[in-house]
């Protein structure tokens, strides 16, 4: 059956830790760079990342930080990547954040007294739900008219956002100085980790890292090993072999759509329900936009997201110390997560530095 | 003899898997026309990306003018005066012929692009070798016989004395292949060399001054045209005797498998592309659409299975209503489509074999259940079909866009034939195969006629419908306009109904389609 010269393939395994290697080496190469930016400010960039480190991974209440802060963003990572699977761009997962945020902080409230995993269950299906129907509409016109989604999901962010700055200024305003929601009863929360791993100390991280990486892990499944993960990434691909092969390109796009905005609506939820226990204005440090860089440096690998959001809380939850130990300003992540962006998107650069020192093994593999 | 313009010695080049280019020795000398024949996936194309620099070769040298060259880019390439023209051409749509000529080559005054210059320079070029093109006009809008037409001048306009086409004739109408070769012939005769990739025996015939004839990666022989004919050629490229002509018993016809009444299509400007087609087609039956490019056939066989709107009439396919059916619907009530545009339309070209294989029957067992789809089972099929269909490839894990053409279309058709279908729609089955897939394709059609299943047949190429086709339906502007029975018409005759059958195109029309006849007796 197969020709005289075609080979058993040797790619698989290779092309797998190519793929791999292209983010990792991006990291390095953003670390390096930013090491020379510190350099000529003045400071010591040894002393910086080891301090860095120190204060993401030195310890168990370090770690809990780290994972506290790669929380949402493994949702919103996920939520980016469901969509560019599909071939759609969700820049607006702040937004559905925002609404799942909003329903948690609701639903919080109303359902004092019940159970604990009961409200847990209600609440995450609940912002889910939510966050899906904040996508739904951008979905639909995305689907009937072709209104672009990168237009009308951004849009929804600025009406969610804003109808939830009214509503924790007015309708939903507890009492007190601070315009914000009440606080949620502890039924209603998300449990401590160091409940269970009590090694974490007294860190904030909470049930919501274990949820996100669960659901990563369900995510990747579905896109792999179902039939609507088949049709996500067929339509993703190529839409008009997809329409000829009898998937429907608007159902698709609609149900993509909406699953990354259910994603994106469980950020809210976590962030809600296990870090500030309430709802306000300046609830998320922007983890909807910060969702795409992580889906870019994983490459939409759901397994990926993970890695990359833990990349990334590190980075946050170590500048901290960084600042009060190397005395570097804690602003410089933002440049190593700029240039993290950077270099992922310009791939081609990595991907020469990896040509130039696997050369040899290329050459073998032949 | 003098100098060889390119000289490649031994030239390899590897891909995982695959050795695409083994020990290749070659030469080209200036003022000839080599003709670089071989199948699909035979190794032409990388053999050539190696010369015009987008390939590094992994070992053997290129002599360029006699001195040993590495090749490092197509800019190297342009410099050392070697221009290659793609089989996708690689032109800005929204440009002007000559802002695509002179892109990245700018004549510029006071650091401004002087585009009177430029447009005077590609009027000259174009006087010199008889290359008629307005330069003002955008290549959006021009036919694809005059953008390569671009392309080849812009190769020219950058000092290009060796001209690689690497399958140029794969999009053109037959018109446009005669004029190509016009043309190709004076730029001969102006003192550059061309290399022509192909796996089209008749055009190597009577185009090419020398033919390399590659397989599985290497040079397997070397001729000229007049020491050869078709069949010989052709023995050489597929390395066994090919039979041209497909044998083919009489049809039976059962039972009506598809019928069509009075069929109203738009096309995407909402212009009637076809306007009134009514025809049957029986179990055991194929059934061919014969006509020109563009005269509604596309619209018809969108409309057909569900990919585009009808606007009146109807559609019945074993009895069960399709005419407003989705594409799916039609999948369920027993079509199968071979799509025109294989890689648009036909494969998920990022998806591996197995994605590709269950396309369409991904909801159905035992692909899938309850919505999880079983590998297992998938990959068992899948290496099934790859074995049944003949399907050139390392595994069944590598992605679709790594097969060749011929591969490619050998995998839709192991997927669509696979579904067992009652119709069969195969638009346009063997575009851009060479004829060890195009004999594969035909047989495997009539196969499936054999098997008491309705087939519809489009095809552009006379010599497939009059092999296949036990009725011929020639389609002009939307109408069918003539119906003849297996072997009834001449090739002349269908071409004079194809083109509209206007009184003085006759003698044209018979002139033009007798030139191409002697292809089918090889």
């Amino acid at each position: 059956m197969a020709g005289p010269t075609v080979k058993p393939p040797r790619v698989a395994t290779g092309a797998l830790l190519r793929e791999f290697m292209v983010p990792v080496v991006s990291v390095a190469i953003a670390i390096l760079i930013s090491s020379v930016i510190i350099l000529l400010a003045g400071f010591d960039p040894i002393a910086a990342f080891a301090a860095m480190l120190k204060g993401s991974f030195g310890g168990g209440r370090q770690i809990g930080e780290t994972m506290l802060r790669a929380t949402p963003l493994m949702f919103t990572g996920l939520a980016v990547a469901y969509g560019f699977r599909a071939g759609l761009f969700n820049i607006g997962a702040e937004g559905q954040l925002f609404m799942g945020g909003l329903s948690a902080a609701f639903l919080g409230i109303a359902l004092a007294g019940m159970p604990r995993p009961l409200n847990i269950v209600l609440m995450i299906v609940a912002g889910a739900a939510i966050g899906a129907a904040w996508a739904f509409i951008p979905a639909l016109l995305k689907a009937k008219v072709g209104a672009h989604e990168v237009i009308t999901t951004m849009m929804f962010t600025f009406i969610g956002r804003y109808l939830v700055s009214w509503l924790v200024t007015g309708p939903l305003r507890a009492d007190g100085q601070i315009p914000q929601t009440e606080r949620l009863p502890v039924e209603s929360t998300l449990p401590r980790m160091h409940e269970v791993l009590p090694f974490l100390a007294q860190s904030r991280a909470h049930l919501g890292f274990v949820v996100g990486v669960l659901l990563a892990l369900f995510i990747w499944w579905v896109l792999k090993y179902t039939s609507l993960g088949y049709e996500s990434r067929a339509v993703g691909f190529n839409p008009w072999a997809s329409e000829t092969g009898g998937i429907s390109v608007p159902a698709t796009t609609i149900k993509a759509l909406c699953i990354s905005g259910a994603l994106a609506g469980l950020a809210g939820v976590t962030e809600v329900m296990g870090v500030h226990l309430r709802l306000f204005d300046q609830f998320s440090a922007g983890f909807g936009f910060t969702g795409i860089a992580v889906a870019l440096l994983a490459k939409n690998n759901p397994i990926g997201v993970i890695a990359a959001a833990i990349l990334f809380g590190a980075l946050s939850a170590g500048a901290g110390t960084m600042q009060l130990e190397a005395e570097v300003p804690a602003k410089v992540i933002f440049i190593i997560q700029a240039l993290i962006i950077f270099l992922v998107a310009a791939e081609q650069l990595a991907r020469w530095v990896i040509r130039k020192g696997g050369r040899q093994e290329v050459e073998h593999a032949g | 003899m003098a100098t060889p313009l390119i000289e490649l010695r031994e030239v390899t080049k590897r891909f995982p898997g695959v050795l695409a280019n083994d020990r290749v020795s070659l030469s080209l000398h200036p003022g000839e026309i080599v003709a670089l024949l071989g199948e699909n996936g035979a190794g032409k194309s990388t053999l050539m990306n190696v010369v015009y620099g987008l390939l590094d070769a992994d070992g053997g040298e290129i002599l360029v003018d006699g001195s040993p060259m590495h090749i490092r880019s197509p800019r190297h390439a342009i410099d050392l005066g070697i221009g290659m023209v793609h089989q996708h051409f690689m032109l800005v749509p929204p440009l002007t012929v000559t802002e695509n000529i002179v892109l990245g080559n700018e004549p510029t005054r006071a650091g401004a692009i002087d585009f009177r210059a430029a447009r005077e320079a590609v009027r000259e070029i174009s006087r010199r070798y008889g290359l008629a093109v307005d330069p003002d006009a955008v290549v959006r809008d021009l036919p694809v016989g005059t953008q390569q037409r671009v392309e080849i001048l812009k190769a020219l306009y950058r000092g290009a004395r060796v001209l690689i086409l690497d399958e140029p004739t794969a999009v053109l109408t037959p018109q446009e292949v005669r004029e190509l070769f016009a043309v190709v012939r004076s730029l001969v005769a102006e003192g550059l060399s061309v290399v022509f990739i192909t796996h089209k025996l008749e055009e190597v015939m009577s185009v090419a001054d020398r033919v390399v004839v590659m397989r599985d990666g290497r040079v397997v022989g070397e001729t000229r045209p007049a020491d050869t004919d078709t069949a010989g050629l052709a023995r050489m490229m597929v390395g066994r005797e090919v039979i041209f002509r497909v044998e083919k018993k009489p049809a039976t016809c059962g039972d009506t498998v598809l019928e069509i009444d009075d069929l109203h299509v738009l096309d995407e400007r909402k212009l009637e592309a076809v306007r009134g087609v009514s025809f049957s087609i029986c179990a055991g039956e194929v059934v061919a659409l014969a006509g020109v490019s563009g005269n509604g056939q596309t619209e018809l066989v969108e409309a057909l299975t569900g990919l585009r709107k009808v606007k009146s009439g109807s559609m019945r396919l074993k009895g069960t209503d399709i005419t407003h059916a989705h594409a799916r619907e039609t999948i369920e009530a027993g079509l199968s489509h071979v799509p025109e545009d294989r890689h648009r339309r036909g494969l998920v070209l990022e998806f591996d074999l197995m994605e590709n294989t269950i396309l369409g029957d991904h909801r159905l067992k035992p692909f899938a259940s309850h919505g999880v789809l079983d590998f297992r089972s998938i990959a068992e099929v899948t290496r099934r079909r790859i074995a049944d269909y003949d399907v050139r490839t390392p595994s069944e894990k590598v992605k679709a866009s790594a097969l060749s053409g011929g591969n490619q279309q050998k995998l839709v058709l192991a997927r669509e034939l696979g579904r067992d279908p009652d119709l069969l729609v195969a638009a346009q089955p063997t575009r851009g195969l060479d004829v060890g897939a195009i004999e594969f394709v035909h047989n495997q059609i009539l196969a499936e006629r054999d098997r008491g299943k309705a087939v519809l047949l489009i095809s552009l190429e006379l010599e497939e419908v009059q092999t296949l086709a036990d009725r011929i339906l020639v389609i002009f502007e939307g109408r069918i306009v003539r119906e003849f029975a297996a072997g009834e018409a001449s090739d002349e005759e269908l071409g004079y109904y194809m083109t509209g059958a206007g009184g003085d195109k006759l003698a044209e029309t018979i002139e033009e389609v007798g030139a191409d006849d002697g292809r089918t007796d090889g």
